[in-house]
């Protein structure tokens, strides 16, 4: 433990107003307790099967890369996670309660947030606003006090702002707070979109491709904030992403998928290592 | 020096901040730093309990009497404490490039003997990892923002929070520490050691003592009227002499507010928001506020864009009048008044400048054209003539006479003259004593007891200094026409598209320039044209591009033909560089002026291809990232010819 953790028992920064993501744990466990586990998930549309009998665990505290080459499942797989599809088969057991099906909000209530391959943010709203949505179910007062910002509202709304300021910090976005996001570049998109999902505090985050169509100081930049948000306030993270270099520099542990299939899993450097692995991107003929 | 202490405080930085404390207490803020959306303040009062906390920590940490601390980052108020901090230890803060790379901080760490480095965050703290085995000395580092420090194991890490309850704790059981170590504090102790960026050579530390700023100071503030409610903005590099002078200096002596924007990027929204009363930047930010203007009106509408034209043609028609001593005529007085109401009263409130009571630029050679259009806005733009040895002040213009290409009459307590081949040498009591640790430099550095400027310039008939150039940049080309590249290069960084041009042309037929295109203004103008484009290098090298800034170097041409001493330098070639000049890659220095020396090697092909028959030339040039990897790119650089006029 770094020495200024110790004694004072205080955060670093007196003023740090951002409180952590998901509650102060010590350190990420990137243990092995299990805060997903999916069993034997088997997902098709019409005679497509899109994922097949797939077996995992999301342990809590780390960082999984989902891979695999294009159309192999891994978009079908977050959206099972988050109660967008609904597997045929199999059930997914989260922070302890097993379920066979759930609503994408019933998802994101029990702290399940998630970034999009194409980004989903609201075009004509401030970064600010925003990132202000994804607090948005963490309010409590009604809509009507809210429409006249009136007592509670108000109040609540403060509360939520130190929040999202927070973020805003953290993902070092103060220059665009009051740009419409449609008038972003791409990259800051996309850590706009992070940030309304950070703004929900989730226990689990779910990132569909969130370097794709970067440049590489975009890319670093985006290393940089997931491995802080892992690591500042122990966020379990599942990610999808193409860039290898990137998957083998940050995650803890790899999952790839092949036409719906599991067919490896492991720590970066076993993935690597896995002739199966090799053969899947490299085209070897399936008989 | 003491002369004019009032109520007996010593001319010491510690010993005015407490004064200010007891004055202005609670009352008035010291500093504000914008964070998680808001301003937040520190009173005097307040930040004296902050300070006191961090100073006494460090000395639980064994930082004595005589010890430095570096300090990197950008401008916040826990770093300007830090120097305060330092100060009432009897120690001495050197700040250092926020941007610098490794090696860069390595020199001046290992050369300032550095115990203490007090930095920014994780990017700054993995730099002094980096260092910290290279130089012994340094013991202990300091952070301010903790994030992704989580693991790093190292005791010597600590954050400011766990230094201050180290102090508090301290505190406790010394009683009286702090005050007994005050009163140590002389004015004639180093207050500070500020590296000069260098444009030759190693960066020398020059040793600046408490009693030699807060003397110039308090003068200026005189000369100046400032107010004693006067509220500055903290943007520029910390570790230059002009933001350490503006920001800390004189807001200890004159009790001002410092205000530090959210972020780098955020520093015109901020601006907008404070609306500071005195504002000072350098030539390079003038160039870059009205750039921002300029693309800002290419992409207003077309009835914007004619008011605009109409009246900064007008206004700058009326300012050149002024230049000569005339006055506007009674039609052109009734429409700049219209002008004001209707454009430059709405855009200097959107600049935030529009409080702005004097406004400063120091520290290089600004382009009369830009001086000229912001006073003709109706800032009242001063440019003064300074010098990180002179501490800093060597001339000001005074408010009734102020003209673009001089930097008004020499300060009351400075004495100058002129060496044989024109360069600039001063005397008084503010010129530095030392570059630490090198005796070679500092005794050739003065002549006969005046200290060498480097500066080429003249004293004009009113009394008026006037710089040319660095003296050893002006030279004669093969004719014997005198070529004082900077002023060329000026007036080309008029031009909203051209960022940075360097003139060549000594001992040779002609003048030549090298050009970097402004990537955001040619990349806007691209865009209004549909001109896609991949990179930097594919952009400079289109030929519409090349066309326009041909036209540009048509109008400096004009420019050029109509004054006497310049005539003879017309530009007769250009072409435009494949990359940007980057402090990283060593061809400018961290406060962006050109280290001529080294680029005219680096560039070498290219310009000896400039006096050749040839019309483009083959070139590569290594780059350096951030973080120090390098590559290579390769171009086909074409050069193009232009007409000499007259």
């Amino acid at each position: 433990m770094p020495s200024w953790a110790n004694g004072s028992g205080r955060l670093p920064e007196p003023e740090f107003i951002f409180l952590p993501l998901g509650g102060l744990r010590p350190m990420s466990q990137n243990g092995k307790t299990p805060l997903l586990q999916a069993e034997n998930i088997s997902l098709s549309f019409g005679g497509l099967n899109a994922l097949i009998g797939i077996s995992f665990e999301i342990h809590s505290g780390e960082i999984l890369a989902i891979i695999g080459p294009n159309g192999a499942g891994k978009s079908s797989m977050l959206n099972v996670i988050n109660g967008f599809y609904h597997p045929q088969v199999g059930t997914i057991t989260y922070k302890g309660v097993t379920r066979h099906r759930m609503r994408p909000h019933e998802a994101a209530a029990k702290g399940i947030a998630r970034t999009f391959q194409n980004i989903a943010l609201f075009k004509g709203m401030s970064t600010l606003d925003n990132i202000m949505t994804g607090r948005n179910l963490k309010m409590r007062v009604n809509f009507l006090l809210q429409a006249l910002h009136w007592g509670p509202a108000r109040k609540e709304e403060i509360e939520h702002r130190k929040f999202v300021e927070g973020i805003i910090d953290f993902l070092e976005i103060q220059a665009i707070r009051g740009v419409p996001v449609g008038r972003l570049p791409y990259g800051l998109q996309k850590r706009v979109e992070l940030g309304r999902a950070l703004a929900s505090e989730p226990d689990l985050l779910l990132l569909d491709e969130p370097m794709a169509g970067m440049n590489n100081e975009e890319k670093e930049d985006m290393c940089r904030f997931i491995l802080d948000v892992n690591d500042e306030f122990g966020t379990t993270i599942a990610l999808i992403e193409h860039d290898m270099g990137v998957v083998m520099d940050i995650s803890h542990r790899v999952i790839v998928l092949d036409y719906g299939r599991k067919i490896a899993e492991g720590t970066p450097a076993e993935v690597r290592a896995n002739q199966v692995v090799i053969d899947a991107y490299l085209g070897v003929s399936h008989d | 020096m003491s002369e004019g202490s009032p109520n007996g405080v010593h001319d010491t930085f510690p010993a005015r901040f407490v004064e200010n404390v007891k004055r202005l207490g609670k009352e008035k803020i010291f500093m504000r730093e914008k964070k998680f959306g808001i301003w937040q303040s520190y009173s005097w009062h307040d930040a004296n309990i902050r300070i006191s906390d961090f100073a006494l920590g460090l000395a639980a940490l064994g930082f004595k009497r005589g010890d430095r601390l570096g300090i990197v980052g950008d401008n916040r108020p826990e770093l300007y404490f830090g120097m305060l901090a330092a100060q009432m230890l009897g120690g001495v803060p050197v700040p250092l490039y926020q941007d610098s790379k490794e090696q860069e901080m390595e020199y001046i760490v290992e050369h300032a003997e550095t115990r203490f480095a007090l930095v920014e965050d994780q990017e700054q703290v993995d730099k002094m990892l980096g260092i910290k085995g290279k130089c012994p000395k340094l013991d202990t580092v300091i952070f301010k923002d903790a994030r992704g420090l989580r693991n790093y194991p190292e005791a010597f890490l600590k954050s400011i929070a766990s230094v201050e309850e180290l102090g508090r704790a301290f505190g406790k059981d010394h009683p009286g520490y702090l005050e007994a170590e005050m009163e140590k504090v002389q004015p004639e102790d180093t207050a500070v050691i500020c590296y000069t960026s260098g444009t030759t050579g190693s960066p020398k530390g020059v040793v600046l003592t408490h009693g030699q700023l807060i003397f110039s100071a308090r003068k200026i503030i005189d000369l100046e009227h400032m107010p004693p409610d006067t509220s500055t903005m903290a943007y520029l590099p910390m570790a230059w002499i002009g933001d350490f002078y503006y920001s800390f200096v004189t807001s200890i002596v004159g009790g001002f507010t410092v205000n530090c924007p959210e972020s780098a990027d955020t520093v015109l929204q901020d601006l907008r928001e404070i609306g500071p009363n005195v504002f000072f930047g350098p030539p390079r930010i003038w160039e870059n506020i009205l750039t921002s203007v300029m693309i800002r009106m290419q992409d207003a509408g077309w009835s914007k864009r004619k008011l605009f034209q109409y009246f900064t043609g007008l206004a700058t028609r009326i300012q050149k009048k002024r230049n000569q001593g005339k006055k506007p005529s009674m039609g052109e007085w009734i429409m700049s008044q219209l002008g004001h109401l209707l454009v430059f009263g709405p855009l200097l409130d959107n600049l935030g400048l529009s409080r702005v009571k004097s406004a400063y630029t120091g520290g290089d050679i600004i382009g009369p054209e830009v001086f000229d259009f912001f006073r003709s806005l109706g800032i009242n733009l001063k440019q003064f003539y300074a010098s990180t040895e002179a501490a800093i002040l060597i001339s000001m213009p005074e408010s009734h006479d102020i003209r673009g290409d001089t930097n008004g009459p020499t300060v009351p307590w400075m004495d100058v003259k002129f060496s044989k081949d024109g360069e600039i040498l001063i005397k008084g009591p503010t010129v530095f004593r030392e570059y630490l640790k090198n005796p070679d430099a500092t005794k050739e550095a003065f002549e006969d007891g005046y200290f060498k400027t480097g500066d080429a310039g003249i004293i004009d008939q009113d009394g008026h200094i006037r710089i040319f150039d660095r003296a050893k940049d002006v030279s004669h080309l093969q004719d014997g026409t005198m070529f004082a590249p900077k002023m060329i290069e000026n007036k080309l960084k008029f031009s909203q598209y051209i960022k940075e041009a360097v003139a060549v042309g000594q001992e040779k037929p002609y003048v030549s320039v090298m050009i970097n295109i402004d990537p955001l203004s040619v990349g806007n103008w691209s865009e209004h044209r549909n001109m896609a484009y991949s990179s930097y290098t594919d952009l400079s090298q289109k030929p519409e591009v090349l066309t326009l800034i041909e036209k540009e170097i048509r109008r400096v041409n004009e420019s050029l033909a109509g004054e006497e001493q310049l005539k003879g330098t017309q530009i007769r070639k250009f072409l435009i560089l494949h990359k940007e000049l980057d402090p990283d890659d060593e061809e400018i220095t961290r406060t962006r002026k050109v280290r001529r020396g080294f680029v005219s090697e680096k560039y070498k092909d290219l310009i000896s291809a400039f006096y050749t028959d040839a019309d483009h030339v083959n070139t590569e040039a290594k780059v350096t990232f951030a973080d120090g990897r390098t590559t290579t790119i390769r171009a086909d650089l074409k050069i193009i010819e232009v007409p000499i006029i007259g």
